[in-house]
């Protein structure tokens, strides 16, 4: 069988197989789905589809400011979702302000995901005083409030980089936001490992004179990653609410690329004067993306969960 | 005939005392388990052993430390005259991992899950270089897949599509690949339905015969041992209590316990006979008993059995550690 | 000929999963007498155990009695609404599984497990039915009865455990001990222990007991009678002495030669090619014929019921031509 067979006979598998089956029939699932994907492609081809763009300064225009939305008496339908007090389309800021948004949000939980996976094997594998250490690392972790660690990461990123700041604040910012969320994997998968270790494929993978390193990476890793692919969902939805936290106290991303929060931010200050669509429109964005990732995990926990299948 | 395995007063003692945090908080001591106390015997080239015993007898980790996945506290294993400790640690242990070579009792946790069974098959052969080239790794493990009776087109799938049958049948097809001489199977049909054992034992003694396999074949199924072994070596909590060939234990059981453990047994042909039941059960192995641990289950202990440890003598062509046979008392 | 004290008439019990339903037992007709020892032996899949948990009243769903009728005596169990089951089970029926560790709930004193049993289902005050637990205790052998009735499972072995669950089985007086792999569980100088006890027990309670196991041995010490299934179906049903040195089925005749044994050592084991069909390719005519070395063209389109052949019912074939040609 050539592998291009070999692939298409991978996707027949799938689409054949329980997974599939089980998502056709979850109604929220597939909403939640459809949600998420139209969410990540506004944001991926925001360049292309947004009505304007609100980060560039030469095509505000201050006399468009704060318009109402296009069904609202003052509004207009050049600006569908109103305007901000600076003139952004609030459409096309949203879409702008997802994507900065969806970019952190994974990025900080691939790099958690890295870091507690790659913690959690070691600790399950090797055992031992490596193993209490990094449980008892975890356990120091688990005692601060997510938020703080990332306030102190970020404090100290400013200190140490003030001029380089904005261009580094990404970087910084997604560190942060790992730091609070690998512990999760680590436990996960060090108990996963512990299981798997003492199975007997492993066993013999030892006995036919495989190197302990490649056991860990080429035997046990694939069978731990069910309950990390559960989590990861579940945590995207948590890193972005954690990152427009950030950005809504000032500390997250720099204001040149405003994310959902810096948005909300922004748009908290007019809330009192009656223009509510400046702030709303964002946190309803942000709910709702938040909200259909987490629907799709708890569908995937449900749907990799042997009991109940 | 040459011997081409002995274990020599192997030993392996496991520390499983709680966790430091709880002995201090709790005032406990530090717990130990002799697993494995002293045991020693040799296989000769093309026989096999059988080790049975119940559970806590230490058979499994006796294979274990045959196969080099646990380090004996004590004593040593030969294998074809060099001592294996010194060699899994150098560089002639690849050497060795390829003439040394296991089969495991649970069939649906000796596959990897997420393997299909061409990797599976092939990794031994990848591993030591055995083979160079696509095209001739999937003649190889063709070949293997299909002299334990499966498919080549098999290849293709994955664990989870097949039996425990067949599965066992991957897992000895996996042994065979670096082309061992000795085979350690750690009850490979314990878990496995009697028609499809029955299957999988005839491959065993077919490829035995055409190969010249040694075996170390470890169960609790006496009738099996029967069926398969040359010699058998009883076991109970660490230490070997009777050594022998298979005609003789089977016919002239001497050491009480095997005497025991053959009545006991089920036994289609052997059922509605008179038996003698036997008393107790097997004692935790955190806390033997003194001397010899059979005392108390032994209708012939005496205060010897009670405060000395029989070792393993010679009774007539026979290895036993009993104080009864030795004295003549039985 | 006294009336039997369990009936299973043409029981069908199906799983209907997305890709159809899947047919699990197929016409499954057998009889206990009251106080007797019914083997039921089995390779995996075969259905033996379905056969005990649709009897008690347990059949997991999504799985279900498609049609035929259980009858314990005189009495249809298998339609009764849940809490008519209930009573029964207990009462009437007492249950063995497999595994000592989970059949016994790790968090209460085995006393109270007992007790409350014996309340539940006999009219008795709190310390009658006390002396009536440490009275069971001893009765299954264990020593100082009155000191470990409060103790938990865990201070239990495993063998202890499972005399702790058979005391529990008989607690209630049951007519009828359903036991699926009572010893497969135990160490095998525990399981010869464990298999007189039940007999001797049952016998002196009075109790008939289907007995569940893939193990023959055990099924030669303990039953009366034993019936072999395959593929959902009996295909042999007879005294066990008869169907394991008698076999009239040829499924049983392999079975019986692939079965090492300590009394005699052969070169080979009589093998059966191939194995148990799965229940979504369970072949049609007779579910063996695939593997039978005697299979005629009958064989593969009508599927036969059991027959009398010598001293035992198997549903082959090959009975009534050999009846016919006079053998």
């Amino acid at each position: 069988m050539t592998s291009a067979t070999a692939v298409q006979g991978r996707w027949a598998r799938f689409f054949d197989g329980d997974l599939w089956y089980s998502f056709k029939h979850s109604p929220t699932a597939v909403i939640a789905a459809v949600i998420a994907v139209v969410c990540v492609v506004c944001a991926v081809f925001a360049n292309w589809i947004a009505p304007h763009n609100p980060f560039d300064l030469a095509t505000l225009d201050l006399s468009d400011s704060r318009l109402p939305p296009a069904w609202i008496e003052g509004g207009s339908s050049k600006y569908v979702l109103g305007t901000d007090d600076q003139g952004r389309d609030i459409l096309s800021a949203l879409m702008y302000g997802s994507r900065i948004s969806l970019l952190v949000g994974l990025a900080s939980v691939a790099l958690s995901v890295l870091i507690g996976v790659g913690l959690g094997l070691l600790s399950g594998f090797v055992g031992g005083r490596i193993d209490a250490f990094i449980m008892r690392v975890c356990d120091v972790m688990l005692s601060f409030p997510s938020i703080l660690v990332a306030l102190l990461i970020d404090g100290i990123g400013r200190a140490m980089f003030p001029n380089a700041h904005d261009t580094l604040a990404f970087s910084v910012l997604v560190f942060a936001i790992a730091l609070t969320g690998w512990v999760q994997y680590a436990r996960t998968v060090r108990g996963s490992t512990m299981v798997e270790r003492n199975k007997e494929y492993v066993q013999a993978a030892r006995v036919i004179g495989v190197a302990p390193v490649r056991v860990m990476f080429r035997h046990v890793l694939p069978n731990v990653l069910g309950p990390v692919l559960v989590l990861a969902t579940i945590q995207i939805a948590g890193a972005i609410i954690t990152e427009a936290t950030l950005s809504f106290l000032g500390v997250g991303v720099p204001p040149t690329s405003p994310s959902l929060g810096t948005l909300i931010r922004i748009g908290q200050d007019f809330l009192f004067s009656g223009e509510w669509w400046i702030t709303i429109f964002p946190g309803a964005m942000l709910v709702l993306i938040a909200l259909s990732v987490n629907l799709l995990g708890d569908w995937l926990r449900d749907a990799l969960n042997p009991r109940l299948r | 005939m040459t011997t081409l395995v002995q274990a020599v007063d192997l030993a392996k003692v496991f520390d499983v005392s709680a966790p430091w945090l709880n002995r201090v908080i709790e005032g406990k001591s530090r717990q130990f388990v002799h697993a494995v106390d002293g045991v020693s015997f040799s296989i000769e080239k093309g026989q096999t052993l059988a080790l049975v015993g119940e559970s806590g007898c230490g058979k499994s980790t006796v294979a274990r430390l045959l196969v080099g996945l646990h380090e004996p506290t004590r004593g040593h294993v030969r294998f074809d005259g060099h001592d294996t400790q010194m060699v899994w640690n150098s560089a002639e242990g690849r050497a060795l991992r390829r003439r040394i070579q296991m089969i495991f009792q649970d069939p649906y946790a000796s596959l990897n899950p997420r393997w299909s069974v061409r990797d599976i098959v092939a990794e031994p052969l990848t591993e030591h270089n055995l083979v160079s080239g696509e095209s001739r790794l999937r003649e190889r493990v063709a070949e293997l897949l299909h002299r334990v009776g499966l498919a080549p087109a098999d290849m293709e799938k994955f664990p989870h599509q097949f039996s425990g049958g067949q599965r066992q049948r991957i897992s000895i097809a996996r042994a065979l690949a670096t082309e061992p001489e000795f085979l350690i199977c750690d009850e490979p049909t314990s878990a496995l339905d009697v028609s499809v054992q029955a299957q999988v034992l005839n491959i065993m003694k077919d490829l035995q015969r055409e190969r010249g396999l040694t075996y170390l074949f470890i169960s609790h199924n006496l009738a099996v041992v029967r069926h398969v072994s040359d010699a058998v070596g009883v076991m109970y909590l660490g230490r070997l209590v009777e050594l022998a060939d298979t005609e003789t234990l089977f016919s002239t059981p001497r050491h009480p316990y095997t005497r025991m453990l053959l009545d006991a047994i089920p036994d289609i042909a052997m059922s509605g006979r008179a038996r003698t039941p036997v008393q107790g059960e097997v004692p935790n192995p955190l806390n033997p008993p003194s001397g010899c641990s059979f005392h108390p289950r032994c209708p012939l202990a005496n205060d010897r059995c009670r405060a000395e440890r029989p070792a393993l003598g010679n009774v007539g062509g026979v290895q036993i550690a009993c104080h009864a046979v030795s004295e003549g008392r039985q | 000929m006294t009336a039997p004290l369990l009936e299973v008439r043409h029981l069908r019990v199906e799983f209907p999963t997305r890709r159809g339903s899947l047919l699990a037992l197929n016409d499954v007709s057998f009889e206990i007498a009251p106080g007797e020892i019914l083997g039921v032996v089995g390779e995996s899949g075969a259905g033996k155990s379905l056969t005990g948990a649709s009897i008690i009243g347990l059949l997991e769903p999504p799985g279900r009695i498609a049609s035929g009728e259980i009858v314990l005596d005189g009495r249809r169990i298998d339609n009764l609404p849940h809490e008519a089951m209930r009573s029964i089970r207990g009462r009437q029926i007492g249950a063995i599984f497999q595994d000592p560790l989970t059949s016994l709930n790790p968090l209460y004193p085995v006393g109270r497990q007992l007790i409350e049993t014996i309340q539940t289902h006999l009219n008795m005050s709190v310390e009658a039915a006390r002396a009536r637990a440490v009275a069971l205790l001893k009765e299954t052998g264990i020593p100082a009865a009155e000191a470990r009735i409060d103790q938990y499972p865990h201070q239990f072995s495993g063998g202890m455990r499972q005399r702790v669950v058979i005391a529990l089985a008989l607690a209630a007086e049951p007519k009828l001990i359903v036991a699926d792999e009572p010893t497969t569980a135990l160490d095998v100088s525990i399981q010869a222990q464990i298999i007189s006890l039940l007999k001797r027990l049952t016998k002196q309670h009075g109790a008939a007991v289907m007995l569940v196991t893939h193990d023959m041995g055990v099924i030669a010490e303990a039953s009366d009678r034993v019936a072999v299934m395959y593929a959902g179906r009996i295909v042999e049903i007879g005294p066990v002495q008869e169907v394991i040195h008698h076999p009239a089925h040829p499924y049983t005749a392999g079975l019986m030669g692939s079965i090492p044994s300590m009394g005699k050592a052969r070169e080979r084991l009589l093998q059966i090619d191939g194995t148990m069909p799965r229940l979504n390719a369970i072949p049609g005519g007779c579910a063996f014929n695939p593997r039978c070395p005697h299979a005629v063209e009958r064989c593969r389109r009508e599927r036969p019921d059991l027959m009398q052949a010598g001293q035992t019912r198997a549903a082959c074939w090959l009975i009534e031509s050999s009846r016919r040609s006079g053998a």
